[in-house]
């Protein structure tokens, strides 16, 4: 992801429940004057009402490496497809998928990590997900899917805020952050966020990222830390009057996955990437994204690492600056983590 | 001393290949150029994405982004085989009597010698298609395996599972082998008598050429330092064989390969453009081509074994006189 070879085309995945105003973005994403060409991949033409031979139809085809991993899997169909257009450059400037509304996100993200020809032409610019105000909390409550989507995104566009109060809003943008400290949040009507706040971000690409945002995975807003283990809520049962939506809390917990904000200070190479390694096989299936930034003893660039599953990449960045603190923040988004045990093992690979 | 005469078209080469002597050179973008008394091309395609040389009928079988399936003639000429809507047709194939096969989406389709088409659906992508050499036999590689439908008649199509994602099918010439490429880096094979098992593995990288020698003996493929070739000149394949690794290169892959139609010799295409000629007796190697500007993605030899036929990524191609 790092490489900086100008002819990757960068690859922008859009999801979101059905009626969560994928198809309004879509459509303005194609007919909107911006100066740029999008080949867009959908599953059903369906409701796209231009007509553009740059529209891909692909029926959704998820394959499983045959490596003995469960989280390793693919999209077969986008392998093809992107292999199709990159034969012809110069017809589009970036590629966007449009996934299902129940799909999950993963192997679409990973299809550009682990297939070497995809990723040779291809790298993934940002996992954009739309999210409808008004229905999240049901949709929160019937589907892991829509839990997923809101996890693995790196930007969330949260539509259709006209259609609810300022405190259900405030309730869904905390429940959002909830599941996902780190995404880009914007609140939009009608699915009128600028183009440019979605497209070319860059945003799966951490070192960009921070870039752009040098305070990314700052803990000072503190809202990474909703419901931890030290919170007194019941966390397995947790029927709140039937399933009402009395207060922000119970909307909370209909929430399995949560983010877990790990912070150190300068780490042993050789206690630190071991670690990382194992903690990545033994516990890949649950964790959906990982972020990190990391102060390596004795080096003086800054090291970000990020991971989807059992994947991870990691590069130098840039040198440390004079009276930067060198400090380690890693973040795990993930299902059924031991945050315990994580923080102390990540606490040990400390340098002394 | 081999001669090369170039060719430079403007994009991708999908497929390079002879119908009689004369030279074909297949466009992504949907534009299929001759050298037949001079450069001559049409564009039967708005975007092309698969190719089969028919050289029994004298003919190309191509399929589209376009959602055609066309068939060119020698003289260039197109007719149109079939069309698909909006959605691509992903693979073709020829078979015997001008039967013709295509894929789409979760389909396999077939014209059949007698005009009539029949629809092979599959609860999962259809990734590549074959016919087997004799018979209205038609491989379907798919997740998890291949299934083999008998296409003029009614039967119940054979399967054959290995768990994975097949991405392309091949039958040996006697047709007693069908081999898949993967998704993983790797072939895999069936002996079609009994359903025994082959695994080729150990590639770094993907296989996408496979190319058969004269008679079957040996199976050539890319996705290596070397051309690997496996042995194919017993009753069980190459199962407990080692391959030929010919035209090793420490730092260049190769693309595409092209078997001698009737030396064991192959042509090898690497990712720099170079082409070399291998012997399997002996490995030893004649330089047909140096480096390039793109990869090379398809060769073919002619009849007589004389001349190669070469296409880039790039669209450098050309052919060369092996005899100069």
């Amino acid at each position: 992801m790092a490489d900086s070879n100008v002819q990757q085309v960068p690859v922008t995945v859009l999801t979101g429940y059905l009626g969560a105003g994928k198809t309004t973005l879509l459509n303005r994403i194609l007919s909107e004057n911006h100066g740029k060409r999008y080949a867009v991949i959908v599953n059903e033409f369906g409701e796209i009402g231009i007509d553009n031979d740059l529209i891909v139809e692909s029926d959704e085809e998820i394959y499983e490496m045959n490596n003995g991993c469960v989280c390793c899997t693919v999209r077969g169909d986008l392998i093809r497809v992107v292999e199709g257009l990159t034969r012809r450059p110069g017809r589009f400037d970036a590629i966007v998928v449009e996934t299902t509304g129940l799909a999950d996100p993963v192997p679409v993200a990973q299809t550009f990590f682990m297939d070497e020809d995809v990723r040779s032409k291809t790298k993934l610019d940002a996992v954009v997900a739309l999210v409808d105000a008004k229905h999240l909390p049901l949709r929160l409550k019937d589907s892991k899917e829509a839990e997923d989507q809101i996890a693995f995104a790196d930007v969330i566009v949260l539509n259709k805020t006209d259609l609810v109060t300022p405190e259900e809003l405030a309730k869904v943008e905390a429940t959002i952050r909830a599941i996902n400290p780190t995404a880009k949040i914007h609140r939009t009507e009608r699915s009128g966020v600028a183009l440019s706040e979605v497209l070319d971000r860059g945003a799966f690409d951490l070192s960009r990222t921070l870039e752009n945002d040098p305070h990314f995975l700052d803990e000072s807003h503190d809202h990474d830390h909703i419901c931890g283990p030290d919170c007194d809520h019941d966390h397995d049962h947790h029927h709140h009057g039937h399933g009402h939506h009395h207060d922000a809390a119970s909307d909370i917990h209909d929430v399995s996955v949560r983010s877990i904000s790990l912070r150190g200070g300068e780490m042993d190479p050789k206690k630190f990437f071991p670690w990382i390694e194992k903690i990545t096989q033994m516990e890949g299936p649950n964790i959906l994204r990982l972020k990190g930034i990391i102060a390596i003893k004795d080096d003086p660039d800054r090291y970000v690492l990020q991971g989807v599953h059992m994947i991870i990449e990691g590069d130098h960045q840039r040198p440390w600056k004079d009276g930067e603190q060198h400090e380690s923040r890693l973040v795990f988004i993930g299902r059924d983590l031991d945050e315990a045990r994580l923080r102390q093992s990540f606490e040990a690979c400390q340098a002394a | 001393m081999p001669t090369v005469a170039p060719l430079d078209l403007d994009g991708h080469c999908l497929a390079a290949g002879f119908l009689g002597e004369v030279p074909y050179f297949c466009l992504a973008d949907g534009s299929i150029h001759r050298l037949d008394h001079g450069h001559k091309h049409t564009a039967p395609h708005d975007g092309l994405l698969c190719v089969e040389f028919d050289t029994a009928n004298s003919r190309l079988i191509t399929g589209g982004e376009d959602g055609k399936v066309v068939a060119t003639a020698a003289d260039g000429t197109s007719d149109i085989v079939a069309e698909a809507g909006r959605k691509w047709v992903t693979s073709v194939a020829a078979g015997p009597q001008k039967a013709v096969a295509w894929a789409v989406g979760r389909s396999a389709f077939c014209l059949l010698p007698d005009g009539k088409v029949k629809e092979f659906p599959h609860p999962r992508s259809v990734e590549g298609i074959a016919f087997a050499p004799k018979g209205m036999r038609l491989a379907v590689a798919r997740y998890n395996g291949v299934t083999m439908h008998f296409a003029a008649t009614e039967g119940k199509p054979a399967e054959l599972e290995w768990a994975g994602a097949h991405t392309g099918v091949t039958f040996s010439p006697d047709g007693n082998f069908v081999v898949t490429t993967m998704q993983e880096n790797a072939l895999h094979g069936w002996k079609l008598a009994d359903g025994k098992h082959m695994r080729m593995a150990g590639y770094p990288a993907k296989v996408k050429s496979l190319s058969w020698s004269f008679k079957g003996r040996w199976l050539a493929s890319s996705g290596a330092p070397a051309a690997i070739v496996w042995p194919f000149t017993g009753k069980d394949g190459p199962m407990g064989k080692a391959p030929l690794e010919i035209g090793t290169r420490g730092n260049m892959m190769v693309t595409a390969v092209a078997c001698h139609p009737t030396e064991e010799v192959v042509a090898i295409g690497y990712s720099d453009g170079m082409v070399l000629a291998g012997r399997f007796t002996d490995q030893k190697e004649v330089l047909l081509r140096r480096p390039g500007k793109g990869a090379i993605t398809s060769l073919m030899w002619d009849r007589e074994g004389r001349r190669v036929v070469f296409g880039s990524d790039a669209g450098d191609c050309g052919v060369v006189d092996v005899a100069g």
